[in-house]
């Protein structure tokens, strides 16, 4: 199941809207870096608010591609992780350390454009 | 309460195999384990607690052994009620459970075994492995 990729004025919007196989976590992966590098967006906004489940390779999976964004100089945002799911990475001991994290879609927008402006004054905008 | 659970022809219903050969099978596994458990009325916190153990049970198997089998099971003890979740391969086995049980699990880098995970994720946790005979973990849920 492809996750589509929207692209809004400077940012990405990933969208997932079902079950990720670890095969479909690599792809979107992949395919978040190419375009950010392709469109040279300063940020992208991963929404999992369907996602009723995250185990350790999807974990990993999306604090890989934190990582690898920040790399290019622009902002990940995961937005909408649901309270079971928070709830369990916790039990497990997983951690999104380092990962910007917002309550939705309006929220981590409004989290992406603070740091666009924040970065534009010339001022440190705050690691998180 | 369900008077069909008592009839043998339902006994199906109680138990579900999965075999676990790509990763595609790792979500069949974990939505037939969700769906099993919410027949015994697991809150959806449990129900995803549950789910995520199986996720990471059948990602072993596809990861170290290649293919195995999850079986998914109704239990009950007394008036308790639960699920119990059998991961069983024939792969190469771990030689070193007490380390696999305890080498940190490693959120970082390793695509570690998550044993110590699934521990933590479930209420009673058994594992037998040989080396070059396969590997077995048992784990169960009670409703509380």
């Amino acid at each position: 199941m492809e996750v589509p990729i929207l692209k809004q004025g400077p940012y990405l919007i990933a969208t997932v809207q079902s079950a990720l196989s670890d095969e479909d976590l690599v792809q979107l992966r992949d395919a978040i870096v190419h375009r950010v590098a392709q469109m040279r967006s300063r940020g992208v906004i991963v929404d999992v608010t369907l996602l009723d489940l995250m185990d350790s390779f999807a974990t990993r999976t999306f604090r890989d591609i934190a990582h690898m964004i920040r790399l290019r100089g622009a902002d990940t945002v995961i937005v909408g992780i649901q309270p079971e799911v928070a709830f369990t990475l916790v039990q497990l001991g997983l951690r999104l350390e380092g990962i910007s994290t917002a309550l939705d879609l309006e929220e981590g927008l409004a989290f992406l454009n603070r740091k666009a402006k924040g970065a534009s004054k010339g001022g440190t905008s705050p690691a998180r | 309460m369900d008077s069909t659970f008592n009839s043998a022809a339902a006994a199906p219903s109680r138990e579900t195999r999965v075999g676990i050969r790509c990763d595609l099978d790792i979500i069949a596994a974990r939505q037939k384990g969700r769906e099993l458990a919410s027949k015994v009325g697991f809150s959806s916190v449990e129900l995803t607690l549950i789910a995520t153990a199986i996720s990471e049970l059948a990602r072993n198997i596809v990861l170290y052994a290649r293919s195995g089998e999850i079986t998914l099971k109704l239990v009950t003890n007394g008036e308790r009620r639960g699920i119990l979740v059998i991961a069983c391969d024939q792969g190469p086995g771990i030689p070193d459970i007490a380390r696999a049980l305890q080498a940190g699990f490693s959120t970082s880098k390793s695509l570690g075994l998550g044993l110590p995970g699934v521990k933590r994720l479930m209420d009673d946790f058994e594992i037998v492995s040989q080396v070059g005979q396969g590997t077995t973990v048992t784990v169960k849920k009670w409703k509380e």
